[in-house]
């Protein structure tokens, strides 16, 4: 099975999976420049390995939650490339990703519920909770999320893995191995090749932005009295 | 290329439509639009955030029309053109980010290009010019986003800004007095409608930029002899609005609209013309959603004739933002010789007019 994923929910990252073999990768730690840097990775990455777009068995989508305008150049990104190759389209959550990547580096105990967050900005976390598979290599369980809010409120006793153990450490009890993650391609195409192969639902590439626009709707005007 | 009539893709995204335009060289085979227009009507303007968020779902959707009503494939497109700025940074960041995805996949060269030039651009298709774009060429655009005059040498590599709004674009200030006087959005149609029925010479609204220190002479310009200023006219808009409603009047809407759009056409105008005349400018494209105005339209053309220059106004669908147009500037740039932008660039959400395209990263 020949996947490529892309994940922009917090850093940019590209991975071109062959079964379970990372063929290529690329990850970008600035977050600010998602629509400068993906394409290329795309383009350098298939042409490294020599493999055409059209040989995919599936173009795969990080879809978040995370800031919404580079998460936008993932998701039109990889929607653009399903289309033009004509090869399936998968969505999965990004937060699986990081729970995915920490369950199988051994960094919480299996079977254990632990917590996944990321940097959502103004002072507030991506966070979902799961629970460690019992066998090595299999995916955790989602128990809830993902929300957005203050670290301060996550359930608290729980490990957490990501990005916001390291941005929030007074508030979240974080695994030091995986205080600094973000979502990556290669575990995000992990996922979607165990869901494909145990033949479980992949989700669309809707994003997952979890806030709305902050569009007010302008008051009446006031008017002037006598 | 072996075509003197490239197979060009545009695609812009700079404001709430997603377009995508198809052009074989000066011919026009699709103008497929898709508008967020509808989801911002109850702000009372374009929501940048609200217009992004339509972008990333209209567009494979509005490609897959694009190329049906076209009749054309991905393989055969020659190049893709995309709008690299000036507009909302989120907004063009969709358009630029599917546009490489669109070069990666195909392996068709990118052109990343200027939205504003590009305005001018689509005068080469749907019969707007029918021999080519004409010599001694300006362009008056005027939307809810812009509001510039521009000098066309070369449209394909040399093109100058004249003047500019130096606040709000003239189609924004449509829409907050639209807001004011209570009609709703998009204010240009609303307000325009209303005008008919009222006095132009009821109330005098201020020119903005107009007093001599502003304009200074054709020898020695001022600091803004073409530019424009819009953001006062709203504010005398509630200012006379307050005034009737604190002397207990009824207050005069129609006339109110009427001499608010007034002032807006009559200083766009004055101030074209003359950059015009003292740029040696002898024929003026109008472009822009609000060229769609009946008054703008009436006193551009009274004043053009008036002083010999030949007014020319594309379809509707050609003057509001389109992926046409794109695709048409696009063509001309290929057919001059231009080099792809690779697909390594940034948006850019102020690019000036003088870049009529990005060079490679
Ligand atoms: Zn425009």
């Amino acid at each position: 099975m020949l996947l490529l994923a892309l994940d922009t929910s917090a850093a940019a990252t590209v991975a071109l999976l062959h079964d379970d073999a990372v063929v290529g990768r690329f990850a970008s730690a600035d977050t600010r420049s998602h629509a400068e840097v993906l394409a290329p990775a795309v383009h350098r990455i298939l042409s490294d390995a020599g493999v055409a777009g059209t040989e995919l068995d599936a173009v795969v989508a990080g879809v978040g939650p995370g800031p919404f305008t580079g998460l936008r150049a993932g998701l039109v990104t990889a929607r653009t490339l399903g289309f033009v190759w004509g090869v399936p389209l998968y969505g999965v959550m990004s937060l699986d990703a990081l729970a995915f990547d920490a369950a199988a580096g051994g960094a919480v105990p299996a079977g254990s519920a632990f917590l996944a967050g990321t940097d959502a900005r103004r002072g507030e976390v991506y966070w979902a909770a799961y629970r460690a598979p019992s066998q090595p290599g299999a995916l955790p369980e989602l128990l809830d999320g993902p929300h957005v809010g203050s670290a301060s409120a996550l359930p608290g006793g729980q490990p957490l893995v990501g990005r916001a153990a390291s941005l929030y450490p007074d508030d979240v009890d974080g695994v030091p191995s995986f205080a600094a993650s973000d979502p990556d391609a290669a575990s995000l195409a992990r996922v979607a090749r165990l869901r494909l192969l145990a033949g479980a639902p992949l989700r669309d590439t809707s994003p997952l932005y979890l806030r709305e626009s902050d569009a007010q709707v302008p008051g009446p005007r006031k008017r002037a009295t006598a | 290329m072996t075509t003197d009539r490239p197979l060009v893709l545009g695609i812009e995204s700079s404001c709430d439509e997603t377009g995508i335009g198809i052009v074989r060289g000066t011919e026009l085979l699709t103008n497929t639009v898709s508008s967020s227009m509808d989801e911002h009507v109850r702000f009372g303007g374009v929501i940048p955030e609200i217009a992004s968020r339509a972008h990333l779902e209209a567009f494979v959707p509005t490609l897959r029309a694009a190329l049906d009503d076209a009749g054309v494939t991905l393989d055969e497109l020659d190049a893709i053109a995309v709008t690299a700025g000036p507009g909302l940074s989120g907004a063009l960041m969709v358009g630029v980010s599917a546009a490489k995805a669109l070069a990666v996949a195909t392996g068709k060269p990118l052109y990343a290009i200027n939205h504003l030039v590009a305005h001018v651009g689509v005068g080469m298709v749907g019969g707007t010019f029918s021999d080519g774009l004409p010599p001694n060429l300006g362009a008056l655009l005027v939307s809810g986003g812009h509001t510039e005059i521009l000098r066309v040498v070369n449209i394909a590599n040399d093109v100058e800004l004249l003047g500019s709004t130096i606040d709000d674009a003239a189609g924004e200030a449509y829409d907050k007095t639209a807001r004011i006087l209570g009609l709703g959005y998009p204010g240009g149609p609303a307000i325009d409608r209303l005008a008919r029925q009222g006095d132009p010479k009821a109330i005098r609204f201020p020119r903005g930029l107009s007093q001599p220190k502003y304009m200074g002479s054709a020898e020695e310009p001022g600091p803004h002899r073409y530019d424009w200023s819009f953001s006062g006219l709203k504010t005398a808009v509630a200012r006379s609005v307050e005034q009737y409603e604190a002397a207990g009047l009824e207050v005069p809407v129609a006339d109110i609209a009427a001499s608010f759009q007034e002032a807006v056409v009559d200083i766009i105008t004055a101030k074209a013309v003359l950059a015009c005349r003292e740029h040696g400018i002898t024929n003026l494209l109008l472009g822009g959603g609000v060229a769609a105005n009946r008054r703008l339209r009436e006193l551009t053309g009274e004043r053009c004739a008036a002083a010999g220059i030949t007014l020319t106004i594309p379809a509707p669908s050609l003057c509001t933002d389109n992926g046409a147009m794109v695709a048409a500037l696009g063509a001309q740039i290929v057919l001059d010789g231009g080099s792809p932008s690779g697909i390594a660039f940034g948006t850019d959400p102020s690019l000036p007019v003088t870049s009529v395209m990005l060079a490679e990263a």
